[in-house]
């Protein structure tokens, strides 16, 4: 779970909760959905959703706009009850343990969960004192993301790939075993996206959910796919099974 | 709970130290309303009952707007999802937002109650102030506890700016009866302080339950 920032969680006060490692040392998968559905009012936005992800693999997702990605990734962080089915993330079973799941995910999605008014580094600095992180990590992923020099500057003066890095940064923070990323290198130049990769690509070695609308760069980065289309599941299968012209077709 | 409560405080007041989108626009209400009552009534000044009418009245509608603009950086750019997703507990959230609000108040009111003094007070605050300030404090912590708890309600949906005074204004009824009440004697010439100990009862046994209620239902408010 390396991701080249040197990790150094402080103490903590009390027994920590389980975490997602310990699921993982049993053998149980990190992600378990059987059947799993979730409503917006009457209109399901999944169902009939099934998935196993095993520890230290990458899940990618991919749909037209309106599948169910952004709803899915959601459920799984613990944000939204699912409304049927069985879903078990990280050793908890949602939604009765979606406290279990605090502090075990990371999540990186269309908005930056960060404070305009404060800089990129009061930002970390306050989810380092939510989580328990000691503050040096900060200072680590501020450079590990390359915004060391403009880390004092108001998230709302910076550029989207900006606040798209100290998002990343904010997201592994907590050295979380389970990664939710919605599109992380939107707004990414090349550059920007290589110095991300060791934090939240394949390389870090974390269990990853990625939703990507990039076809060849997201079946290259996956061990398993699921595809969905208006909330129903069009496609689960491992990744080298899927060939880009099949999941092209969901998008047409 | 403490440490995260301390943390959510610090960094709000923090944001509101650069915006200054709170206190000011409180403080701002507050004046305007009592330069147009000083030249609205048909009277130079006010005492009693009016007196005490008017003070908390403007108070409570000052407060209206901070609680509408309580969770509004936690609005912005999904930032309330990542306190949802840190490991705290949902009650630590209630009371750094209720502790914010109190401080917005207190802050409201040493300028608004010199103001309301100068502007339309008859007998001045004269000897008065300790009692005064105690019914004030007492208040405070209901308009805080309930004030944060409507907040949270509102936060989630599209009309807050008409969930807030909707929920907020019934629920601080007898805050404003209890304090008004306090006040009356305060305010009155000659000062007196009939009465006192029994609404300070009232309002803190008040801001008990509030607060009691609010740290049992404050979980399910911030749940999907």
């Amino acid at each position: 779970m390396s991701d080249g920032a040197g990790a150094t969680r402080a103490a903590p006060a009390e027994a920590p909760p389980e975490r997602g490692e310990a699921a993982a040392r049993r053998g149980e998968p990190m992600v378990v959905l059987e059947r799993l559905e979730r409503r917006y009012g009457e209109r399901p936005a999944l169902q009939g959703v099934s998935v196993r992800l095993e520890a230290g693999a990458t899940l990618g997702v991919f749909g037209p706009n309106g599948a169910g990605k952004t709803t899915l990734l959601r459920v799984l962080a613990g944000l939204l009850r699912p409304h049927g089915g069985r879903a078990r993330v990280a050793g908890a079973s949602l939604p009765e343990e979606a406290w279990k799941l605090r502090g075990r995910v990371g999540y990186l999605g269309h908005e930056a969960l960060l404070y305009r008014e404060l800089t990129g580094r009061e930002n970390l600095r306050f989810h380092a004192r939510l989580h328990g992180v000691a503050a040096e990590r900060v200072d680590a992923l501020l450079a590990a993301v390359g915004m060391e020099s403009r880390g004092d500057d108001p998230v709302r003066e910076l550029s989207r790939g900006m606040v798209q890095r100290v998002a990343a940064a904010r997201a592994v923070l907590h050295d979380p075993p389970l990664l939710l990323l919605d599109e992380p290198r939107a707004g990414l130049d090349i550059a920007a996206a290589a110095l991300l990769e060791p934090l939240v690509g394949r390389s870090s070695g974390r269990t990853r959910v990625l939703v990507t609308h990039d076809v060849e760069g997201g079946l290259a980065e996956c061990d398993a796919v699921l595809g969905l289309r208006v909330g129903d599941q069009a496609l689960s299968a491992p990744a080298a099974a899927v060939a880009p012209a099949r999941l092209r077709e969901l998008y047409a | 709970m403490t440490r995260a409560a301390a943390a959510i405080l610090c960094k709000d007041l923090r944001i509101e130290l650069r915006t200054r989108e709170s206190v000011p626009a409180m403080a701002l209400f507050a004046l305007t309303v009592y330069i147009l009552l000083h030249f609205g009534l048909d009277r130079d000044t006010l005492d009693g009952d009016l007196a005490s009418g008017v003070l908390w009245v403007t108070l409570l509608l000052a407060t209206v707007l901070a609680v509408n603009r309580l969770f509004a950086n936690e609005r912005e750019d999904g930032a309330l999802d990542g306190l949802l997703l840190a490991p705290v507990d949902r009650t630590a959230v209630y009371l750094a937002k209720a502790a914010a609000l109190f401080l917005y108040l207190v802050l409201l009111e040493l300028v608004a109650v010199p103001a309301f003094a100068l502007l339309l007070l008859a007998p001045g605050l004269g000897g008065a102030l300790p009692e005064l300030l105690a019914v004030l404090l007492v208040a405070d912590l209901g308009l805080a506890a309930i004030g944060a708890l409507v907040a949270a309600l509102a936060a989630e949906t599209r009309v807050r700016e008409l969930v807030v005074p909707l929920f907020l204004l019934p629920l601080l009824v007898p805050v404003i009866i209890a304090g008004a009440s306090a006040t009356e004697p305060l305010l009155a010439a000659p000062q007196e302080a009939d009465g006192l100990g029994g609404w300070l009862a009232f309002l803190a046994l008040y801001d008990t339950v509030f607060v009691l209620v609010s740290l049992a239902v404050f979980d399910f408010l911030l749940d999907d």
